[in-house]
């Protein structure tokens, strides 16, 4: 047989793409049940360890529940709407008009503490980016924070997943006084102090600008809520001194 | 089929050649990008070395099986195929059944595509000899690959970032106590080059089968 001959390499390549195709597709269809499942425990144990619950992947599932006592969907007037918080895809999101776009909240209660979990999305170096900061119920102070990335470089970008870049976003805060002003993350290290920044990571300037990016631009949406949260805070505490002056002035009727 | 037994003199020559004499990057300057890419630690590293071992031993061997059937004008064509599918479904199967181990090759896998080590061994291997020596040499080079990745991740790391695979020695001997700070260029491409260079140095310093006659 000829393997040179012009139909014979036509139908050698015809055959092997169909070949090919058909393998592929199979393997893409048959390990997808298995890849989702994989992809829904991480976001899980995430969400957890952002909070500071470290469980292994496949735990994650079972005490979800038990940390994780709300899910919300807000729109960018801070407003509750119809949906399900885990389900949405961030990626999707952020691509949509900022008035359209559903953000969603997660609230967890942890021995007593509530904490409010904001899911990230932005880019880094090679693709894109995400992670979980939580807040303590002061809606200011960050309680941790977890990143995790598709392709950063290992041991440059990639580090954004190591606790060496994530442990110093604790306590640090998000507003000056009323001011938002979001965590930088700053090339050549942060000021010994500083509330508001952390550490870049050498080699990993663009993945570092990302993560800056993407806490300052996913947190300025939540504004509206968090207004709306604290407010209430104060109408509570209006009417706590009220109730309190009215109990002094029942005593002094009395 | 060659009548050499299973583990001839010239089948061992095939396993123990790249490791040095026909080393793929430091002889033959194979696969020196992702030798720079992916040597800032050990354990990437480590694991680059494996899956491109089992990509290569397994293309290799259905290049040879296949090659009399290759159209030669295509051929280039299809080892690509070959290796790509490999490749796509290594990840897959890795995503679903190995979650964390593809998360730590993340990148990577899809990378090993482009190794020109792989290409260039179907290429000049896998078409004109049978399976088992091509499962062989597919092995043996990537075994000379591998070594090369694991000796620059190795200084490269401990120098850089004063840890192997992730455990900080230089912090558990007390080294930073007497003034030490980590080589932050070692971290950069640059000096994996040159890590590249001093290794293909000294090498050639006692290989005499290297030295250029004058």
């Amino acid at each position: 047989m000829d393997v040179n001959k012009n139909s014979y390499t036509l139908g050698f390549a015809a055959v092997m793409v169909i070949i090919v195709a058909a393998l592929l597709s199979v393997a893409f269809i048959k390990l997808k049940p298995f890849q989702d499942r994989n992809i829904e425990l991480e976001k899980k144990q995430n969400i957890l360890s952002s909070v500071g619950i470290n469980v292994e992947r496949d735990g994650a599932e079972a005490i979800y529940s038990t940390y994780i006592k709300s899910e919300l969907v807000l729109n960018n007037k801070g407003e509750e709407v119809d949906g399900i918080a885990f389900d949405i895809d961030l990626g999707k999101e952020i691509k949509k008009d900022v008035n359209i776009q559903l953000l969603p909240l997660f609230i967890s209660e942890v021995d007593g503490a509530t904490r409010y979990i904001i899911p990230l999305r932005g880019k880094g170096l090679w693709g894109p980016i995400w992670g979980f900061i939580s807040l303590e119920d002061d809606l200011n102070s960050v309680y941790g924070a977890v990143f995790d990335h598709k392709g950063e470089t290992p041991g440059l970008g990639a580090e954004i997943n190591t606790p060496m870049f994530q442990d110093p976003f604790a306590n640090k805060t998000i507003f000056e006084g009323e001011e938002f002003i979001s965590i930088a993350v700053i090339k050549g290290g942060a000021a010994e102090g500083d509330m508001h920044a952390v550490d870049g990571i050498s080699g990993g300037t663009i993945t570092s600008v990302g993560v800056h990016d993407m806490l300052s631009e996913r947190l300025s949406m939540y504004l509206p809520y968090f207004a709306k949260i604290k407010s209430a805070f104060v109408v509570d505490s209006i009417f706590l001194e009220i109730d309190s002056v009215a109990i002094v002035n029942d005593s002094i009727i009395n | 089929m060659s009548k050499d037994s299973l583990f001839s003199k010239k089948n061992i020559k095939l396993l123990s050649d790249p490791l040095n004499d026909e080393n793929p990057i430091t002889v033959q300057a194979l696969g020196v990008c992702s030798a720079l890419a992916i040597t800032v630690q050990l354990k990437p590293a480590i694991v680059m070395a494996i899956s491109v071992m089992v990509v290569l031993a397994v293309a290799n061997v259905l290049i040879s099986l296949m090659r009399r059937l290759i159209p030669s004008r295509i051929r280039i064509i299809v080892q690509l195929v070959v290796i790509a599918a490999l490749v796509i479904l290594v990840d897959q199967v890795l995503k679903a059944f190995a979650y964390d181990v593809s998360k730590e090759l993340s990148v990577f896998v899809g990378l090993i595509i482009t190794n020109c080590i792989i290409m260039g061994r179907l290429e000049a291997f896998g078409m004109a000899n049978g399976p088992w020596e091509s499962f062989l040499d597919g092995i043996g080079s990537s075994f000379g690959y591998a070594w090369i990745l694991i000796v620059v991740a190795f200084f490269r790391e401990l120098l850089g970032s004063g840890t192997l695979y992730g455990y900080p020695v230089l912090e558990k001997i007390g080294l930073y106590e007497t003034g030490y700070e980590n080589n932050g260029m070692m971290i950069l491409p640059p000096m994996a080059l040159i890590t590249v260079g001093i290794i293909i140095w000294i090498q050639r310093m006692k290989n005499e089968k290297l030295i250029e006659s004058k």
